[in-house]
């Protein structure tokens, strides 16, 4: 299935969500590989962004079952899945608006001694000592993704394409072993999109395996070497984007979410 | 001088309100937790310590006779215990939930302070709580000078940890969780953790208040503690500035201030017979001020400022143009 020898990093199986009657997401199964990146498709409300839900523990699912790395996180909550390694970015980004850009990639900093109520305050030297390390990584980071020259503005101004390049940074920070992308390329200026297309390829080759969703098809060809097609909460077909874009079944799940 | 001694006893007595001013801002202020049981808080801190430090007495269980000191350390256990126990109960529901809580507890604590009289002396409340720096009571001025150095200090103290928590990665994740919960939550943050930390944590500083104001005052009553005493904490914290923990001190002494003063013009003004009445004009004037406040500065006279964490230093900028 994931056409690589690695033991898969993500494997999930049987994933399974419904709101009220409506069934979002219906039975989906995923093997990741190490340094693979995964494209998920699929038209609009097709339950992309609920199975990333589902995979973080934003949502619990109500069937099926998430491994990471051979960790069974399906019942982890959110808090405890970005420290085993798997970290995600939202859709529609979620900056922490009246926050420095550097304290917003400061926050995401796993294992802070400093974030416990005790250890602020009788241990300042050590937690000094760590927010100096985490301080010269966050400042990496955010050259990483060219975002430095902003690191003392709140995170309001940032434009829409530089919050989805905070998302980035922000989930970097956390140092995961794999991060699901929701649509990092919607609505970014075509001068930026090349940036983050770069950066994405940059981490993966870190090591970092990447599930992403984008609607994108230039991107998902750049990126994937396999994609898998979401329509009506199942997975309708899998294989190498040129492939699949060709599937007849492919192209009438795009066509009956155009307008008539 | 006996008007020095007069003003000291005042911003005493103001300072005191500052702590619980502090404590709420640490609740609210920086986490947006709802406490309308402000006056249980303060009021079981005073309890506690005053049954800890008073001399021994026939006809009340506890007078333990212990230093000062043990009697706020006690207090501050027991308001962040309380605060404690009322977070894990509620802070994982809606935040309704909270407000009725504490609500609630306030009630509940007034009516044991009030009716179990082997414990709190009842109606009549507990006297002989001893008295910082007694051994000069007879001079007022060196006294309450003493006094209000004392309570000062706790102030300056509360206000220096609050800033180092607020510039601390623990406030950074409260600053996180309060902009974004999802997202705070999916980068690491446990907001339900985070929250329960906070109120319990503002929940000793109030009842410290309490027991700081007890031992300066000598003796307490169940009618110290009403719901009248969490309505004006409230509003000192919004004249002040909520989010700033120089307002909350500000705000609790100037509002403390016209309290006081309405409340002396009213005793010179109206006739005896009516001033059990009239007293209820120092609520309106509060409401008023209330108002004016929201409408002319609704952030308060000193707004919360964007605080950032320590360590993180400008960096040289001089290579960019
Ligand atoms: N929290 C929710 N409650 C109810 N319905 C939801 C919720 N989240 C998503 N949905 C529904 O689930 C379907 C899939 O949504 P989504 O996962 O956002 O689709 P996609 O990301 O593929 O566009 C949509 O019909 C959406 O309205
Ligand atoms: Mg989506």
């Amino acid at each position: 299935m994931t056409g690589s020898s690695q033991p898969p990093i993500l494997k999930a199986r049987g994933i399974t969500k419904s709101f009220g009657g409506f069934r979002a997401v219906n039975d989906i199964s995923l093997d990741l590989a190490a340094s693979e990146i995964l494209g998920v498709i699929g038209p609009n409300g097709a339950g992309k962004s609920t199975l990333f839900n589902l995979l973080a523990g934003a949502l619990p699912v109500d069937a099926g079952s998430i491994h990471l790395a051979g960790k069974d996180l399906t019942k982890a909550r959110p808090e405890a899945r970005i420290l085993s390694g798997l970290g995600r970015t939202f859709q529609i980004p979620r900056p922490f608006p009246r926050m420095t850009v550097l304290e917003n990639v400061m926050t995401a900093a796993q294992n802070q001694l400093g974030e416990g109520l005790f250890s602020a305050l009788i241990a300042p030297r050590q937690v000094a000592a760590q927010e100096r390390t985490n301080v010269v990584r966050a400042r990496d980071i955010l050259d990483f993704v060219s975002l430095s020259h902003l690191e003392d503005q709140p995170a309001a101004v940032l434009s829409g394409g530089q919050r989805k390049l905070l998302e980035l940074a922000r989930v970097l920070m956390a140092e995961p072993k794999l991060i699901l992308l929701d649509e990092p390329a919607a609505g970014v200026n075509p001068a930026l999109l090349d940036l983050i297309i770069d950066r994405i390829h940059a981490i993966n080759k870190l090591g970092i395996a990447i599930l992403l969703i984008e609607h994108n098809m230039e991107m998902i060809a750049r990126l994937c070497p396999r994609v898998i097609v979401m329509a009506a909460g199942k997975s309708l077909a899998e294989g190498a984007p040129e492939e699949v874009t060709r599937r007849a079944d492919v192209i009438d799940v795009y066509l009956e979410g155009m307008p008539a | 001088m006996e008007l020095l001694a007069y003003a000291a006893f005042f911003l005493t007595i103001a300072l005191t309100y500052a702590i619980i001013c502090l404590g709420l801002n640490v609740q609210w202020g920086q986490t947006g937790l709802f406490n309308v049981g402000i006056a249980g808080f303060v009021g079981l801190g005073a309890y506690v310590s005053a049954a800890l430090t008073t001399p021994d007495a026939a006809e009340r269980i506890g007078g333990f006779d212990l230093p000062i000191a043990l009697g706020w350390l006690a207090a501050m256990a027991a308001g962040g215990g309380l605060a404690l126990a009322v977070g894990l109960l509620t802070l994982r529901m809606r935040s309704d939930y909270l407000a009725i809580t504490t609500f609630g507890i306030a009630v509940a604590l007034q009516l044991v302070f009030q009716n179990t009289e082997s414990l709190t002396g009842g109606a009549f409340g507990m006297a002989f709580i001893p008295r910082p720096f007694s051994g000069l009571q007879g001079e007022a001025f060196a006294f309450n000078g003493l006094n209000l150095a004392l309570t000062a200090a706790v102030v300056l103290a509360c206000y220096l940890l609050l800033e180092h928590l607020l510039r601390s990665p623990w406030g950074r994740a409260l600053r996180a969780v309060r902009e974004d919960e999802v997202a705070a939550q999916a980068l690491g943050k446990n907001p339900v953790l985070l929250r329960i930390q906070a109120f319990a944590l503002g929940g000793a500083i109030m009842a410290l208040a309490g027991a700081v104001q007890a031992h300066f005052i000598g003796f307490i009553a169940p009618g110290n503690y009403l719901p009248m005493m969490t309505f004006q904490v409230w509003a000192m914290l919004i004249v002040g500035g909520s989010g700033n923990n120089r307002g909350a001190i500000l705000g609790a002494v100037l509002v403390w201030a016209i309290w006081a003063l309405s409340g002396a013009l009213i005793s010179e003004v109206f006739p005896a017979d009516q001033q059990a009445r009239a007293a209820s004009l120092q609520i309106v004037i509060i409401g008023v001020m209330l108002c004016v406040i929201l409408l002319w500065r609704p952030q308060g006279i000193l707004p919360e400022v964007r605080s950032v964490s320590r360590h993180l230093g400008r960096r040289n900028k001089d290579i960019k143009p």
